[in-house]
């Protein structure tokens, strides 16, 4: 079977986020208002092939846990749906 | 015979000609070591020169960790050999967990290339057991992703085990504590953000590198 995983990487709680605290500091100069905090990330797209549900999200899991994020500042989300 | 120091070279690395002019300038002879490489062969120390391994793309030093030669090095830090990760270099030591933390985004987001005022705060590795205590360096740096970061229990084991290498005097990329170098648990293995091989010839305006790649070469065994 064929399965699409979203991978979200994100800066662990604690850790500094100078692009997410850039970005909330611009805010009220457009005219928002109302955003308490801005904390950036990014995400990735995986199309992968597996027999079962678990094994797909087993796999993605791995790649995010020992590529995409670091762990030492990151951590790493996985959804997952069939493509 | 003069120390064999192996230059770690990943698609990408750009500081290698300028550490081998450095490290030769005090009678090492350089070899380099493509990424890769399965073995180092016969070597007295490695060092990891900066440049943009593998683009930096992910993260610094994320690609690079799973390259072949990075096997070998972890063998021959773990046997106690000289280790130097310079600016992306550290950044591989950190990924590759060899040295604790990471290395994130300077905090003003600017890429940042200019001499800095550092102090020699451990002169127990094998980057600094020639300078003083306390010793005053001008160094250049020149990265985007320079500030360290650890969690506080990884920051108290580093002040406790004297493996704080080198402090900012004045911390130009937010890293914690100042940190602009650190060392492993045995002092052998240690990453620096700035180019001690930028400091290195009074024609670049600094030789201030020099004590630490003479360090360097001095902690090789046979030469002493």
């Amino acid at each position: 079977m064929r399965f699409e995983a979203r991978v979200e990487v994100t800066l662990r709680d604690g850790i500094a986020d100078p692009e997410g605290a850039t970005i909330e500091r611009a805010l009220p100069a457009l005219g928002f208002s109302g955003i308490h905090e801005v904390r950036s990330g990014r995400s990735f797209r995986l199309t992968l092939d597996s027999d079962t549900e678990d094994e797909a999200r087993e796999l993605a899991q791995s790649v995010a846990d020992r590529l995409l994020a670091n762990p030492v500042i990151e951590r790493a989300t996985v959804e997952l749906s069939a493509a | 015979m003069a120390p064999v120091v192996g230059v770690v070279v990943f698609p990408g690395t750009n500081c290698e000609y300028d550490i081998t002019v450095a490290l030769e300038s005090l009678g090492a002879t350089c070899r380099y070591v493509w990424h890769h490489d399965e073995g180092l062969g016969e070597l007295d120390a490695v060092v990891l020169p900066g440049g943009f391994a593998h683009g930096d793309y992910l993260r610094p030093g994320a690609i690079a960790r799973f390259s072949v030669v990075m096997e070998a090095i972890r063998e021959f830090a773990n046997s106690g050999g000289p280790v130097v990760g310079i600016c992306n270099g550290f950044q591989v030591l950190c990924e590759a967990g060899l040295l604790p933390g990471a290395l994130q985004k300077n905090a003003g987001l600017t890429f940042l290339c200019r001499p800095v005022g550092l102090e020699v705060a451990s002169t127990r590795s094998v980057l600094t057991r020639d300078a003083a205590q306390g010793q005053r360096l001008t160094i250049p740096i020149n990265h985007f992703s320079g500030s360290y970061v650890c969690d506080a229990g990884t920051l108290r084991e580093l002040y406790a085990r004297d493996r704080v290498v080198l402090r900012y005097t004045d911390n130009p990329n937010g890293s914690v504590d100042d940190i602009a170098g650190i060392a492993n648990d045995a002092g052998n293995v240690v990453g620096l953000m700035p180019h001690p091989e930028r400091a290195s010839s009074s024609l670049l305006g600094s030789t201030d590198g020099l004590v630490l790649l003479r360090s360097l070469l001095d902690s090789v065994p046979a030469a002493a």
